[in-house]
């Protein structure tokens, strides 16, 4: 009986060529007599994963053009930014891409921090790392489930978003909201941990690569899956660096591009972990990075739990950073300060600054323009979504529909990133 | 990023090639700037991406500021980004306020393109020589530079069926 349920071997011809487009339509001429249709497909639209409108030609078929039109979630948060005071941001930023909303947060509070001169004390710079990482895992599972579900792998949704409810309840545990959880401070973090907080990560980083080996094992042997995904939507490198794609995407194509290994911040150049790369640069490589980053991240987050330093998770300078509660019924000066830094908040001298950090879909980076008053007059996100974007065109080009829908959920765009 | 002096002798060796190009250079915060003529912002980002031993052949972001009061009044922002060495270099470029045009780079480097139409939905810069330059993320019809400094938080009349038909 056994035998029956295991897979058979070498049923899957993985280098077989499928029909190209050529094959089926052959070249593109000017005498041809198929028609050419526009059809409109969003924004509201299930596989569109967001209030994305594409505007595609299409012969048969085929995609022989494509228009992706974007702004039917702008929310002018960029411009809100510029009426609030530095600390009452944050929130707002987290709200942009809405699935990574630490990354939001770290780029933008790292922004400040350079601009002002504020060292971040090592246990916040731990405790951040491991909640970005908690984060990345987050967004890809995120990804995996609703792509495997556009490709008609419904079951995986209910995997992911198993394991994703998991690392929501660590994120209300130890900062009390599931999403959006507003726990970077400008200095620091707003809390510590809590008590068996640590427990209970070990044991999801224990039980996530086992269960990023189940994914594997149902997808991977998958036929439809490997059909869907081999081979199609290859971009080269040098195209895609061209149009400014970073992230995943890009290191599926082969180049070991990571701004955590590149540049020094937080906790990174401590940790010790390796960057996937694909070869070719298709849908299935862009899979398996993201798959192989997921294990990659479960490794940050052990190792930075093991070195997890003791002291104060935030820094100590009172000019922007609240005092302790218990202080403000003792301390006529804690109380000054808090009250400043509540109705005022604080102020930054006049600069600017572009802080990059690597998001789970690319560079993510932050513009902050300070003018010396206690709001920012500028804050730009610089959002990996809406530049990879730009890349979905040569993508999708001159590939059927339903390879079109694969490589818009292989891209990963989250609209709330790409509109602002 | 380059430092303090390699930004000096950045600025000598663009200075050889195109004579007056770089208006001034400011290194604060670690990050180094060039500010550079507007007229001539082309001819200094393909020297950056072509001159051997440069290298500056990513463009990480581009984006718009609004300097207002200050007059050129906005400034347009090229994160360069040197891959081999890992290092940014930030190119501005400042604008007048009366009707700033600069010239495109999306033919140098294509991911300028939304980011182009971006600075020009919300900032009113025309990009010269752009494929497409029209509104990207508000409503084709809308009027206005949103991200302007003067324009005001608020400036949107938000009406609903309710406080129409109470306050008229």
């Amino acid at each position: 009986m056994a035998e029956q349920h295991t897979f058979p071997q070498g049923r899957i011809d993985e280098d077989a060529a499928l029909p190209t487009v050529a094959d089926l339509y052959g070249e593109l001429d000017e005498d041809r007599t198929t028609e050419v249709m526009t059809v409109n497909i969003g924004p509201h639209h299930p596989a569109t994963h967001g209030v994305l409108r594409l505007v595609v030609d299409l012969e048969g078929e085929v995609v022989r053009d494509l228009k992706p039109v974007i702004g039917y979630v702008h929310t002018g948060i960029e411009k809100s930014c510029e009426d609030k005071s530095y600390w009452k941001v944050i929130p707002f930023v987290e709200r942009m891409d809405y699935v990574s909303y630490f990354f939001q947060m770290e780029a933008y509070c790292g922004a400040v921090e350079r601009l002002i001169g504020l060292e971040i004390p090592p246990r916040a710079k731990y405790l951040r790392t491991i909640m970005l990482e908690l984060n990345r895992i987050h967004s890809h599972l995120v990804w995996l489930g609703t792509t495997a579900l556009d490709l008609g792998a419904i079951s995986m949704l209910w995997y992911c978003f198993r394991e994703r409810d998991r690392i929501l309840d660590l994120f209300e545990m130890a900062t009390g909201q599931r999403m959006h959880t507003r726990y970077f401070q400008v200095g620091g973090v707003i809390e510590d941990i809590p008590l068996g907080w640590e427990e209970k990560c070990r044991s999801f980083v224990h039980d996530m690569p086992i269960r990023v080996g189940q994914y594997e094992a149902l997808l991977d042997r998958n036929e439809v899956f490997l059909q869907r995904t081999k081979g199609v939507g290859i971009v080269s490198r040098e195209r895609l660096l061209e149009l400014g794609v970073t992230g995943p995407l890009l290191r599926a194509a082969g180049e070991p591009w990571d701004l955590r290994k590149a540049f020094d911040y937080l906790a990174y150049p401590e940790m010790d972990f390796k960057i996937p790369v694909g070869t070719v640069g298709d849908n299935y490589d862009r899979y398996r990075v993201r798959v192989a980053e997921m294990v990659e991240s479960t490794k940050i987050i052990g190792q930075a739990l093991d070195a997890l330093p003791g002291g104060p998770f935030i820094a100590d300078d009172r000019k922007y950073v609240l005092p302790p509660r218990s202080e403000l019924s003792t301390s006529m000066e804690s109380l000054i300060h808090h009250f400043k830094l509540v109705t005022e908040g604080f102020r930054v001298d006049p600069g600017e600054i572009y802080y990059a950090i690597e998001g789970p879909r690319g560079e993510l980076g932050c513009f902050v323009l300070a003018d010396g008053s206690s709001k920012p007059a500028r804050v730009h996100f610089r959002d990996p979504s809406f530049v990879n974007l730009q890349s979905f065109k040569d993508m999708a080009m001159d590939s059927y529909v339903a390879d079109m829908i694969c490589s818009l959920g292989m891209l990963d765009p989250i609209l709330g990133g790409v509109d602002r | 990023m380059p430092d303090g002096p390699g930004l000096e002798l950045l600025r000598g060796e663009i200075d050889a090639d195109l004579a007056g190009v770089v208006l001034d250079t400011s290194y604060a915060k670690e990050r180094a700037v060039l500010i550079v003529d507007p007229a001539r912002v082309r001819d200094v980002l393909s020297w950056l991406r072509d001159t051997p031993g440069q290298g500056y052949r990513f463009l990480s972001s581009l984006h718009v500021a609004d300097y207002l009061p200050a007059e050129p009044r906005f400034g347009v922002h090229y994160e360069m980004l040197n891959r081999e060495r890992v290092e940014r270099l930030r190119v501005k470029a400042m604008l007048p306020a009366e009707g700033p045009e600069i010239d495109s780079v999306t033919d140098l480097f294509p991911t300028a393109n939304f980011q182009e139409r971006e600075a020009f939905d919300f900032f009113g810069i025309i990009f010269r020589g752009h494929p497409e330059l029209t509104r990207i993320l508000l409503p084709e019809d809308y009027v206005g530079w949103p991200q302007r400094r003067d324009f005001p938080i608020g400036g949107e009349p938000v009406t609903f069926t309710y406080s129409e038909e109470r306050y008229g």
